[in-house]
């Protein structure tokens, strides 16, 4: 199946302002960045966890601490799935006891990510707060998850599919809207 | 009128002579009585042979019919539904019974259930050794004597290991005029062992029982046999090495016979693949390169017979992990059907060669003479005919065997060649492939030769025949 | 991987690819982080039934399943020997039928018996792996060796692997033989002819009776365990000669300039195949191994369970 893109919704230096934005809101909302962890959702969250971080830094010129973290394990539509997709490793090297983790990712669909995510995290320890930042929300929620950053909403059709694409992964970074042919 | 029969349009197989055009056979009270063109059918009933070819019935050497002892297997009354149904007239069992075969009354006791329940000549062979236990001579002198006539001697399950008893044995077989039936395998070389040695049994992890085994034990065999001027008759050959020294002893001269199975010129090791164990025989399957050397054999004459060892075993005997499964195929069913298929029909040797290594020669082994078989159609001869379609394309359904027991290798196999006809001392026991119903539906009564019926009566007179 | 009866099972390592070793491996990886944890359990097979039916007493082998099932979230159920009617002699067959009579997810399956595994998915309807059939198969072993080899080594293909003893009965030999060779590395076997079986060199591998000609070969060395029926089956004359053939004594090991790495599938007979003293020095290794076990099947496990249902 190969991706047919329709329309260009985000380009490189649209991404960069969200990025830049994002950093901001996270700063304010948690009142500097005593306490904050990001932790992001293997692939490309990770990689947009990693930007927030360098620019939180550089903002309040301290550092972030950064985990990865791989949901295969907790998925709930491991039956249908299958069990051989392939897995990667989870790295949180560090203590989310009583923190405020920032979970990032790039696309907030079905929010079934989230909430194996948020198991995920809770098997490492009980943070003091658990915020949620996303690159693309596109809508069609089948669970009660919302997003506290959110860096476009892009309303869409059940059988579209959005493609984000990361200089770090892919060579380039734009999201597009596309189908699947 | 009752047992009278006319077998129309086939084409008739007979020894000497062998395979002649179209021809009709009318059989009447026991007999062959007319053989010519256009018979007419007159009161007799016709029998459809049209497009089949009417032989002599075959002569089984080497079964396990497992009466007495261990009938949950099979018994003599199943093994002869299966084996008329594969075109036998006659069946030779085996003595590893429970009690052995190793006295008259036991072999006598077999004969007589034959001649009660069965659709054909139910012959046992004794053992060697008393209770086959590989250690003192059983009465062979007794058991030649008596009702059975028994005639071919072995400890088959067993080697004889003891060469100074297989001497002795050789040379009192040979006074009493009796055959020694050797199954020759050095169980010290093969304990253990599950299927052939090779590159097979390493792959699958399982203990290998190697051709040397039995090449090594033939040999000795051969051996003692020159030695002893005894006639000596290996069973289930499955070796290059085996039919070699068989062609080498023949050339010499040696009274020295054998047979092969249709499982060691149709199988080879890589069967095992799967644990199947409807593949675990002894002798197991062996390499390509001995199942070629076996095919060499049969083409060229070394091997005599082809006997099919057929060994019944119960659905939860084999139904089990390999290593504890039993050994052993059923094989009266499909015999004919192989032979057509993978000697005829792939051109190893022409159809009356096939057909003569189960009938002439078994029957010159066994002396069938006495018990009133000959393999031809001739004129005043007793009817045992088979009819068979040798075109006629089939699938293995062992769901549907005669027999008690349904292990075989080749379930599902598409054979060409199948038994459609079977007559016994004149009556019809086989019509259309199916065993023949007796009156009101049930299975036909055994049919009595006069002659044995009449022996018993006379049992307290010591000489029966042969 | 695929069964007769329509689940996914892991009979032996003749089933996979080599893309499949290697995914294998890539998992067990993630696992392996699992254990680090103070949570050390994910709930990928929550609900899921795993019974380890154990017809050949092993202690190592259940208690790694039985981890690594749990840490998987999955509910176990332990069958073995000594338990009533398996060794009132009930047939494997209704053994089978029973369990699965219960509604079980997987059946993980020990035997004296080579091809029981395969038997038994004749009879069952859920998924079947095989820890160890006879002289046949222990596939979940080669997988957790080239785990550790990868690891240790950093690679597999071109990996010069001496494999050293009782080949004949070896169902870790085998096993190993095909996953090494599937993973392009190359095996060497060190044995006398009496523990060697029929044919192996055309198992594609290559033979030698020295062990010090291995020695200067090989980049890993694994020791199989030597057992004293062998004396009596006349496959040696006694330990005392193996250990001098065939045994990593003292002497050999600080021979050696370029000390491979030693591996061992365990219980190790101190003494016999490894000297005590190096078999301290390399004990870390093989300790490895036992971790790596847990990491391994729970990959197998998952990926076995992760059937294509609905």
């Amino acid at each position: 199946m190969e991706f047919k893109a329709r329309v260009r919704v985000l380009d490189a230096e649209d991404i960069a302002r969200i990025v830049k934005r994002i950093s901001h809101e996270i700063l304010e909302r948690n009142k500097g960045a005593g306490g904050i962890t990001l932790v992001g959702i293997r692939t490309r969250g990770v990689f947009l966890a990693r930007r927030l971080a360098r620019t939180i830094e550089g903002i309040e010129g301290c550092e972030v601490e950064v985990g990865e973290l791989d949901i295969s394990f907790y998925r709930d539509d491991y039956a249908t799935r299958g069990g051989s997709a392939s897995i990667g490793v989870t790295q949180i090297d560090f203590d989310i006891n009583d923190k405020q983790v920032v979970i990032v990712d790039d696309v907030l669909y079905t929010g079934r990510t989230i909430r194996a995510a948020m198991d995920a995290l809770m098997d490492f320890g009980r943070p003091r707060v658990i915020q949620l930042a996303v690159l693309v929300d596109r809508g069609h929620r089948e669970l009660p998850i919302r997003a506290d950053y959110v860096g476009k909403n892009l309303p869409t059709a059940g059988d579209e599919r959005v493609k984000v694409s990361l200089e770090e992964v892919d060579g380039v970074d734009r999201v597009e809207i596309g189908e699947e042919e | 009128m009752a047992d009278s029969y006319l077998i129309k349009g086939g084409r008739i197989l007979t020894f000497p002579g062998g395979l002649a055009g179209e021809a009709d056979v009318k059989v009447k009270d026991g007999v062959i009585t007319e053989i010519g063109s256009g018979l007419s059918a007159g009161k007799y009933e016709t029998i459809d042979a049209a497009g089949c070819i009417v032989s002599p019935g075959f002569i089984e050497m080497h079964a396990h019919l497992r009466e007495p002892g261990m009938e949950y297997k099979e018994d003599v009354s199943s093994g002869s539904r299966a084996a008329v149904c594969g075109g036998y007239s006659a069946v030779f069992c085996m003595p590893n019974t429970n009690p052995a075969i190793d006295n008259s009354s036991v072999a006598e006791y077999v004969f007589d259930r034959g001649e009660d329940e069965a659709l054909c000549m139910i012959l046992p062979h004794g053992a060697i050794t008393e209770g086959r236990l590989g250690k003192t001579l059983a009465p062979m002198g007794e058991m030649g004597t008596c009702r059975a006539g028994v005639k071919g001697f072995s400890d088959d399950g067993s080697w004889v290991m003891d060469s100074e008893l297989m001497r002795r044995a050789m040379e009192y077989a040979r006074t009493m005029g009796a055959t020694i039936i050797s199954h020759s395998e050095d169980t010290t070389l093969s304990a253990d062992g599950q299927m052939n040695e090779g590159y097979w049994s390493t792959y699958l992890g399982l203990r290998g029982i190697p051709p040397e085994s039995e090449t090594i034990a033939v040999f000795r065999d051969i051996t003692l046999a020159e030695k002893t001027g005894a006639r000596l008759h290996l069973a289930h050959l499955s070796t290059a090495g085996s039919v070699g020294l068989v062609r080498e002893a023949k050339k010499r001269g040696l009274a020295v016979t054998c047979e092969a199975a249709p499982h060691h010129f149709s199988l080879d090791d890589s069967s095992l693949v799967g644990y199947d164990t409807n593949m675990k025989m002894n002798p197991p399957l062996r390499s390509k390169e001995d199942v070629a050397a076996i095919l060499e054999a049969i083409a060229d004459g070394t091997i005599d017979v082809i006997a099919t060892d057929h060994a019944p075993h119960a659905p939860h005997e084999k139904e089990t992990e390999f290593a504890r499964a039993e050994f052993g195929a059923v094989g009266l069913e499909t015999c004919l059907g192989l032979v057509l298929t993978r000697l005829v029909g792939e051109g190893v040797l022409p159809l009356e060669d096939a057909i003569s290594k189960l009938t002439v020669a078994p029957a010159r082994i066994m002396d069938m003479e006495r018990w009133g078989y000959q393999p031809c159609i001739e004129e005043g001869r007793p009817a045992n005919i088979v009819v068979f379609n040798p075109e006629l394309e089939w699938t293995v359904d062992a769901a549907s065997f005669k027999s008690r027991a349904m292990n075989t290798p080749y379930d599902g196999w598409h054979l060409k060649g199948k038994v459609e006809h079977k007559l016994f001392r004149g009556k019809l026991v086989v019509r259309d492939g199916r065993l023949e119903s007796g009156p009101r539906g049930r299975p036909p009564k055994a049919v009595n030769n006069g002659g044995a019926s009449k022996s018993r009566k006379k049992s307290s007179e010591s000489k029966v025949r042969g | 991987m695929a069964g007769d009866n329509g689940f996914r099972h892991l009979l032996s390592i003749t089933d996979l690819e080599a893309e499949d070793i290697i995914k294998l491996l890539d998992s067990a990886r993630s696992f392996a982080e699992v254990s680090t944890r103070p949570v050390k359990k994910v709930p990928a097979l929550r609900g899921r039934t795993i019974v380890n039916l154990f017809l050949e007493p092993s202690t190592r082998t259940r208690m790694s399943f039985e981890l690594a099932a749990k840490r998987l979230s999955a509910d176990v159920m332990n069958f073995s020997t000594s338990e009533s009617s398996l060794s009132k002699g009930e047939s494997l067959k209704d053994t089978g039928k029973t369990i699965v009579a219960m509604g079980v997810d997987a059946v993980v399956i020990r035997s004296m018996h080579a091809g029981a595994p395969q038997m038994l998915t004749e009879w069952v309807e859920c998924s079947v792996i095989n820890a160890g059939d006879g002289m046949h198969e222990h596939p979940t072993q080669a997988l957790l060796d080239l785990f550790t080899m990868r690891e240790r080594l950093g690679r597999l293909e071109g990996l010069k692997v001496a494999i050293v003893g009782d080949i004949d009965h070896s169902r870790v030999a085998r096993s190993n033989i095909h996953a090494l060779n599937k993973v392009g590395a190359e095996v060497l076997l060190v044995a006398p002819r009496s523990l060697l079986p029929a044919r192996v060199e055309e198992m594609g591998v290559s033979v030698t009776g020295s062990l010090d000609e291995a020695l200067t070969w090989c980049d890993v060395l694994y020791l199989l365990r030597i057992q004293m029926e062998r004396v009596n089956e006349s496959r040696f004359p006694s330990l005392r000669e193996y250990t001098l053939q065939y045994g990593l004594t003292q002497t050999r090991w600080s021979r050696l300039d370029r000390k491979p790495l030693v591996m061992h599938p365990g219980p190790m007979n101190r003494g016999v195949e490894i000297a005590s003293l190096v078999a301290d020095e390399v004990e870390s290794v093989i300790t490895g191994q036992v971790a790596a076990g847990v990491a391994t099947r729970m990959a197998v496990l998952y990926d076995v369970l992760g059937g294509s249902r609905g």
